[in-house]
């Protein structure tokens, strides 16, 4: 059964619709469709491949933590269910965007809208606070914890 | 969430990650999540609730400078 019902697929369809720029979303599961993949790894592929089924600009490459370690590694992805989200090219970037967990509820409507700004959507970020982040000289590592309301 | 991610995307210092509270329970007991969101700032500096971006942006400096200290 998929997850998103007909109206919010047309929804998310629509919010794509204009995407200038391939997005591409890396997700880490174990044992991709097995008896063993976990509820929540399980539930948060099939968002990803029904999200990104409705746009031919957003891509879905479903990795393995375990058979792929190296690969998560790379990416820093230290848990699952994960989702990374690059600008896609040649070579993918990668802007150092993951959510960890299901995007549900409120995170689900951050999750596309993080997908139509890698996209090619604007920012709009205030003037003082591009200006502060070209003058950062050390790495910020921001967590920032959700519940699926 | 998004504001956290929109700074990822304008920096290359910035890292920005979402957690699922409840998948990820002893991270949310590690860091002493009791509402959401709750944003962890280089370990050190915590911000509650949903701030403006100047908040958010002024918490990260806090961080950064009690990481120089």
């Amino acid at each position: 059964m998929p997850i998103l019902d007909e109206k919010v697929r047309e929804q998310v369809r629509k919010a794509l619709a204009d995407l200038t720029r391939p997005v591409r979303i890396v997700m880490f599961t174990q044992g991709e469709g097995g008896a063993l993949e976990c509820d929540y790894c399980q539930q948060t592929r099939e968002l990803a491949e029904e999200v990104a089924g409705t746009s031919p600009q957003v891509t879905l490459e479903v990795r393995d933590f375990e058979a792929d370690a190296e690969l998560a590694k790379t990416y820093g992805v230290d848990k699952i269910p994960a989702l990374v989200l690059l600008a896609d090219g040649t070579p993918p970037r990668d802007v150092g965007i993951r959510l960890y967990g299901i995007p549900a509820g409120y995170e689900f409507s951050a999750f596309i809208e993080d997908l139509r700004l890698l996209g090619g959507g604007e920012p709009g970020l205030r003037e003082d606070t591009v200006r502060a982040l070209g003058q950062l000289k050390s790495p910020v590592h921001l967590q920032v914890f959700v519940t699926p309301t | 969430m998004v504001l956290a991610h929109k700074l990822a995307m304008a920096s290359d210092l910035v890292t920005a990650d979402m957690v699922e509270s409840t998948e990820f329970p002893h991270l949310a007991g590690k860091y002493s999540v009791y509402g959401v969101p709750h944003t962890v700032v280089n370990e050190t500096v915590h911000v509650e609730g949903a701030v403006p971006e100047a908040t958010l942006m002024s918490q990260i400096m806090t961080a950064l400078g009690s990481q120089r200290a």
